[in-house]
């Protein structure tokens, strides 16, 4: 285990990272608003879904530095009396267990139809890859608006699968193009001339050696999922109204918007705006560091 | 060549035909329409008229024969909320949409494209990192975030733009309502063509940017620059026209997000266009107007996609013989 360590420590990979103050910033921030969704009910001053414990009195108190705002409201509180700093906190547990879902089944499902879709080739792999330019040529949001429009009641498992529907493609179309120039190296055609069987390769060489830039896809996604769901959210498609969303505080607070109440929509704006920020930073020296060569989008 | 528009004319036909499908099975299984049609208080005797003038009937495969030549037509049945046919509601919204699209694109486009040839030409200058930056927040910004930040800032704040709406439009030639050529108009498309078009010129920057540098490393480069070419001149003739094809692709890969994002941005402006009449059809169960607006944005999603790919074949010679 020590070695290991040790091992990372040396490496191209972390020293590269050190030298990177914005991918060290992003990483930090973060961590702190995962840990922030993760303790949520330790850290926050009150529980915003338990309704017998709101009191209309606190109704749209402003942030605590201003004039009239007062604790444990630390930025304030929205129509209901929940805190809106407490709201973020569950909130962004939401966006956190979107994001990961989806960055997980798609990257499993897309990444093994790819893979596969790579290797055999043949009829397989041109009918998915129909299907993929078929999907992505339409927008995420569009399908998995339609989707949860149509299905009519809400969930969360609902808004992960509508979004994962059209998401697989890209892990797909990235993995495959891999395995399209891996699969010609010499150690493929070696371990097949050993006999190893089709399973045996795909996975112990060409899986290994094509699996890095899926890591780039997952973390530019990993803030696409959190910022639709947000969106969905925000359109009244997304996670029910009893469960804390960030989209869904926008828009709630976009009816105070004219009374002047910004903290309704900049506090939760900012938490969606920093979480997509960092994982953007993140995906950008990855991918710098992955491969230098390609350095568009 | 014609061997391969050929194809994609096919291939585009199949995903039609695959999209005409979904929204056959969206329009007469989901919801009752007879019960919408005939109203809840129709007699047995009246739903059953309902019924076998909507052709529900008949065997799966003949309807979906019947909703596709009908919708040849251009016939998509009525609104089961305002009773009237569904491809008028549509047509009359278009327009609106159309131009919302049209502004946000050049803007992306114009700056996309100016900014990456910048940043290329000028890597280390202080605007160059200034604008990569910027750049990550235009990806990094929900669309309705923006629109809503936008109208705390211009309408509520300084007053000086309007928030909703289209303003005064002008007709022309009989069915095109145009917000474009009055002032009011302007005034109305500045905020909502902002919102819809950032997140593309935050993309068209990056890959003109990404597409330029590797360019700009070519041999041919390095010989314009040897035979003592002025540098704009390298820059636009010889570095951007190569540059541009994957920045050209992506434009009409990108139309597809540009329909998403602009249901999103109608939405907030309340903007009188088809992406705003889909979320209310969606929201009261319209299905009749849902299938119709998802046939034809894959009409023109379609269409637009085979124009691409046959204008990226006679830019780059590699495509075609493939």
């Amino acid at each position: 285990m020590f070695n290991k360590i040790n091992q990372f420590r040396k490496s191209k990979f972390f020293r590269h990272f050190l030298k990177k103050p914005l991918a060290i910033g992003a990483l930090l921030v973060i961590t702190l608003l995962f840990l922030g969704a993760v303790f949520a009910p330790l850290i926050a001053p009150q529980n915003p879904y338990e309704m017998e414990k709101l009191s209309l009195s606190d109704s749209l108190l402003p942030p605590i530095w201003m004039e009239g705002g007062r604790a444990p409201f630390l930025l304030g509180t929205d129509v209901q009396g929940r805190g809106i700093f407490s709201t973020i906190l569950y909130g962004s547990r939401t966006s956190f267990i979107v994001g990961f879902s989806v960055v997980a089944i798609s990257s499993i499902l897309g990444g093994g139809i790819g893979l596969f879709a790579g290797y055999f080739g043949g009829i397989f792999d041109s009918m998915v890859m129909r299907v993929a330019d078929t999907v992505l040529s339409f927008s995420k949001t569009l399908i998995a608006m339609l989707l949860l429009g149509i299905f009519q009641h809400s969930s969360m498992l609902l808004v992960i699968l509508a979004i994962v529907i059209s998401d697989w493609v890209q892990y797909a179309r990235t993995i495959r193009g891999e395995v399209l120039s891996v699969k010609e190296e010499e150690y493929v055609l070696a371990s097949k001339a050993i006999g190893g069987s089709n399973l045996r390769t795909i996975f112990k060489h060409i899986l290994p050696n094509s699996i890095s830039p899926l890591l780039v896809v997952g973390a530019v996604d990993f803030g696409i999922a959190i910022m639709l769901e947000a969106t969905l959210s925000f359109l009244g498609v997304g996670v029910p109204v009893t469960q804390p969303s960030l989209g869904m505080m926008i828009s709630q607070g976009r009816n105070f918007l004219y009374a002047g109440k910004w903290w309704l929509i900049v506090f939760p704006g900012l938490t969606l705006m920093a979480i997509v920020f960092s994982l953007n930073l993140i995906s950008d020296w990855l991918r710098d560091e992955i491969d230098p060569k390609v350095k568009n989008i | 060549m014609s061997a391969y528009i050929g194809r994609r004319i096919i291939q585009g036909i199949v995903v039609l035909l695959l999209v005409s499908f979904i929204a056959f099975i969206i329009f007469q299984y989901l919801g009752d329409p007879v019960m919408s049609l005939a109203g809840r208080y129709a007699s047995q005797a009246q739903r059953e008229e309902v019924r076998r003038s909507l052709g529900l009937d008949k065997p799966f495969y003949i309807q979906y024969f019947n909703f596709l030549t009908n919708a040849l037509k251009g016939n998509f049945g009525m609104s089961y909320v305002s009773r009237v046919p569904v491809i008028n509601l549509i047509l009359e919204r278009l327009p609106a949409s159309i131009e919302l699209a049209l502004v946000a694109e050049l803007f992306a486009i114009i700056f996309g494209i100016s900014f990456g040839v910048y940043v290329s030409a000028n890597p280390k200058n202080i605007l160059s990192k200034l604008l990569m930056t910027g750049s990550l927040f235009g990806v990094s910004l929900p669309t309705f975030l923006v629109g809503i930040l936008l109208i705390y800032l211009f309408t509520i704040k300084l007053g000086i733009l309007p928030s909703s709406g289209r303003g005064t439009t002008v007709k022309l030639l009989g069915f095109w309502n145009s917000g474009l050529l009055t002032f009011d108009g302007i005034k109305h498309v500045i905020m909502p063509a902002f919102t819809l078009g950032m997140f593309q010129m935050a993309l068209l920057f990056r890959i003109t940017r990404g597409s330029m540098m590797e360019v700009l490393g070519a041999e041919y480069i390095r010989t314009a620059w040897a035979k003592g070419l002025k540098g704009n001149r390298v820059l636009f003739k010889h570095a951007l026209r190569n540059a541009l094809i994957p920045v050209v692709t992506m434009i009409g890969l990108q139309v597809g997000q540009l329909i998403g994002f602009s249901i999103v941005t109608e939405s907030i402006f309340q903007w009188p266009g088809a992406g705003n009449l889909l979320l209310n059809s969606l929201y009261e169960s319209d299905f009749p107007v849902v299938a119709t607006y998802v046939i034809i944005v894959a009409l023109i999603v379609v269409i637009l996609n085979v124009i691409v790919d046959i204008s990226y074949a006679f830019l780059n010679p590699k495509i075609r013989y493939n």
